[in-house]
């Protein structure tokens, strides 16, 4: 869609034709009257006077199927009218450019009879009139087939095995790659209906779940914006350039850079937000394989947290994710998980931040410390712990230090278990699933067990 | 058409890009001309796995041979047009070359599956314009008068866009490799 080539530029007059115009009656009328159909239409073409050697000229293709085959509505009866046209007296211009019309079965009765008795005279128009006519059957409407987002995978890993390449995507920024690239391929046939399809983004805050409405289009613009916070840290273009209000304080952070690109413009977003979010994750991906091998003490800011450059990434392959399902939901989509070792990698993530936000809840008062054990535990030195047990592909077992970001997970010292699926797990994540909801199965201190679900759930922002 | 013009810098910096060995490009190509590659697959071979298959040639010898575009020749989309078609007809021809022992049947299935997919591509490149009209007029069943209304445009320059179009098309009967692209490839 955001191919230029697909759109070249072109100058419309933009006038209405004025309908009815002299010796043309609304044209309806024409479908029956017209020659070159099932009805011996192909004797209505003569040959052209000396044609091309002795190979049979092609034969007429029949007509297309009928009105009532194609779901579409019929004509009205009354303009079935005027069953015998008398001929109209047009000059042969006229009759030529009439010529794709007619073989579309496009014109008036009139002008079709028209063009037919000049066939029977003009060589050269005759030969036009069978070559157009053979084109019509070739055209062929193109089925939407939605493309398997493996075969993306599929393809992409064969040509990588037959020529290494010298530049290779880093394995963090696979997980982004692929789920901008499926992202987008959701949005590849929708209509401006579906861009303006109303959307509930969901988080939680101050462990309450919060929403803001936007529309399809408006998702497209959150994540351009928040990708822009990448693309801005590897020294790329700010796709809020120029947005007033963008570089307010408070404004650097997800929530405040969306509002302020949602702000700047006076209307809602549109479908045009498409091309520059793909052209800028398409950047993204680009540049981090020149800078990534390099760049892991990169940082990024988000505002109040910062996380280094591989686990931005990954976070923002997250969050492709979950607002692709978003957007899939409003417009009743189906829509699957990431890869299994995708989503690997994004529980991953979430895991290792844990016991900081962890510990920054019970900066806050908003968890209790464990009671019954010191919880400040020397750094490396194994800690109070929760099993986390991620069920499905890409799952995996996990120990949460309970007690310090700086402690060891460790079996011996495990108080919990929490099982869960993967796809629950990053729901409960993206704040779209309440804690207590979160379909888990739970073994052991009940309080260490709320206090990550909550601290999980507290990971989900706008 | 595509091809008229010199290729637009995207296509000589893709090609640089894939020559360079740079996988992000590659991703980016797909991105772009997997539909365009996928449906014609399809169309020649009329069924989803081969059309997978094609897919998956195509694009490995576009990351393996990047350095055999030749800007001069066309656009980098009709090549990879002209790649997938050449891919495309030898795959139905091997395979009617087990299924279908008359040879005069043989030619004429590959000869038929090679017009359409040079139609498609056609119809996908040709300007816009003549796209809708042709849209219209045949897909919508509009005559050509409704066709100028619905577009905006006179009646002349609707019955000018349908003949064009169709004029195009025509040109699917041509043999040789499809328009825009005018390399062996």
């Amino acid at each position: 869609m955001n191919g230029a080539d697909r759109f070249d530029a072109h100058d419309e007059p933009h006038e209405h034709g004025a309908q009815g115009r002299p010796g043309g009656r609304d044209g309806r009328d024409g479908r029956d009257g017209r020659g070159a159909g099932g009805g011996g239409g192909s004797g209505d073409v003569p040959r052209a006077a000396g044609g091309p050697g002795p190979a049979p000229a092609p034969r007429i293709p029949t007509p297309r199927t009928s009105v009532e085959d194609s779901g579409l509505p019929l004509p009205d009866l009354a303009d079935l009218g005027d069953p015998a046209p008398v001929p109209l007296d047009l000059s042969h211009d006229v009759l030529k450019s009439l010529l794709g019309a007619w073989a579309l079965a496009a014109c008036s009765a009139a002008e079709t009879a028209a063009v037919e008795h000049h066939l029977g005279g003009c060589g050269s128009c005759a030969d036009e009139a069978r070559r157009l006519r053979e084109a019509v059957g070739l055209l062929h409407q193109p089925e939407t087939l939605d493309l398997d987002p493996a075969l993306r995978t599929r393809v992409l890993e064969n040509c990588l095995s037959r020529r290494p390449p010298r530049i290779p995507v880093p394995e963090w920024a696979a997980p982004y790659d692929a789920e901008t690239a499926r992202l987008d391929a959701l949005l590849q046939d929708f209509g401006d209906a579906e861009w303006h399809a109303p959307v509930r983004l969901r988080w939680f805050e101050a462990d309450t779940p919060t929403s803001r409405r936007t529309t399809v289009a408006g998702v497209i613009a959150h994540l351009l914006s928040v990708d822009g916070i990448v693309a801005t840290a590897l020294g790329l273009e700010d796709p809020l350039t120029g947005v007033a209000g963008a570089a307010e304080r408070g404004a650097g952070g997800p929530a405040g850079r969306t509002e302020a690109y949602w702000r700047a413009s006076h209307f809602p977003p549109t479908r045009s937000v498409r091309g520059p979010w793909r052209e800028q994750s398409h950047s993204l991906v680009r540049t981090v394989s020149f800078t990534g091998g390099h760049a892991g003490g990169l940082e990024v800011s988000y505002g109040d947290f910062a996380l280094p450059l591989h686990d931005a990434m990954l976070d923002r392959a997250f969050e492709c994710w979950v607002h692709a399902e978003d957007i899939a939901e409003a417009v009743d989509y189906p829509y699957e998980p990431p890869a299994p070792r995708h989503l690997n990698r994004m529980i991953d993530l979430a895991v290792r931040v844990l016991p900081t936000v962890l510990a920054e809840r019970r900066r806050a008062g908003l968890s209790a410390p464990g009671r019954r054990t010191p919880h400040l535990v020397p750094a490396g030195a194994p800690g109070r712990s929760l099993r986390l047990e991620i069920e499905g592909s890409g799952g995996g077992e996990w120990l949460i230090p309970l007690d310090s970001p700086a402690a060891q997970g460790s079996a011996d010292l495990e108080v919990a278990h929490v099982a869960l699926d993967g796809a629950e797990f990053c729901r409960l994540a993206a704040g779209h699933v309440p804690p207590a909801e979160a379909a888990a199965g739970q073994v052991g201190d009940r309080e260490a067990i709320r206090d990550v679900l909550l601290a999980v759930a507290s990971l989900s922002r706008m | 058409m595509a091809g008229k013009d010199a290729p637009p810098r995207w296509d000589r910096k893709m090609q640089q890009r894939l020559a360079r060995g740079e996988a992000a490009a590659l991703g980016e190509l797909y991105d772009r001309f997997a539909s365009l590659v996928h449906s014609l697959g399809h169309r020649v071979l009329g069924d989803e796995q081969a059309a997978d298959a094609v897919t998956r040639e195509v694009f490995a010898h576009v990351w393996e041979h990047p350095e055999t575009y030749d800007p001069k020749q066309g656009t980098l989309r009709s090549w990879v047009a002209a790649v997938t078609h050449r891919v495309a007809v030898q795959r139905l021809r091997d395979r009617e070359e087990r299924e279908q022992p008359r040879h005069e049947e043989r030619e004429s299935t590959v000869r038929r599956a090679s017009v359409a997919a040079r139609a498609d591509y056609i119809a996908h490149s040709m300007p816009a314009p003549l796209r809708a009209a042709l849209d219209l007029a045949y897909f919508q069943r509009r005559d050509y008068r409704q066709t100028a209304a619905d577009l905006g445009v006179t009646e002349d320059e609707a019955r000018r866009r349908l003949r064009l179009g169709l004029q195009l098309l025509s040109t699917a009967h041509d043999t040789g490799t499809p328009p825009g692209y005018r390399g062996a490839v």
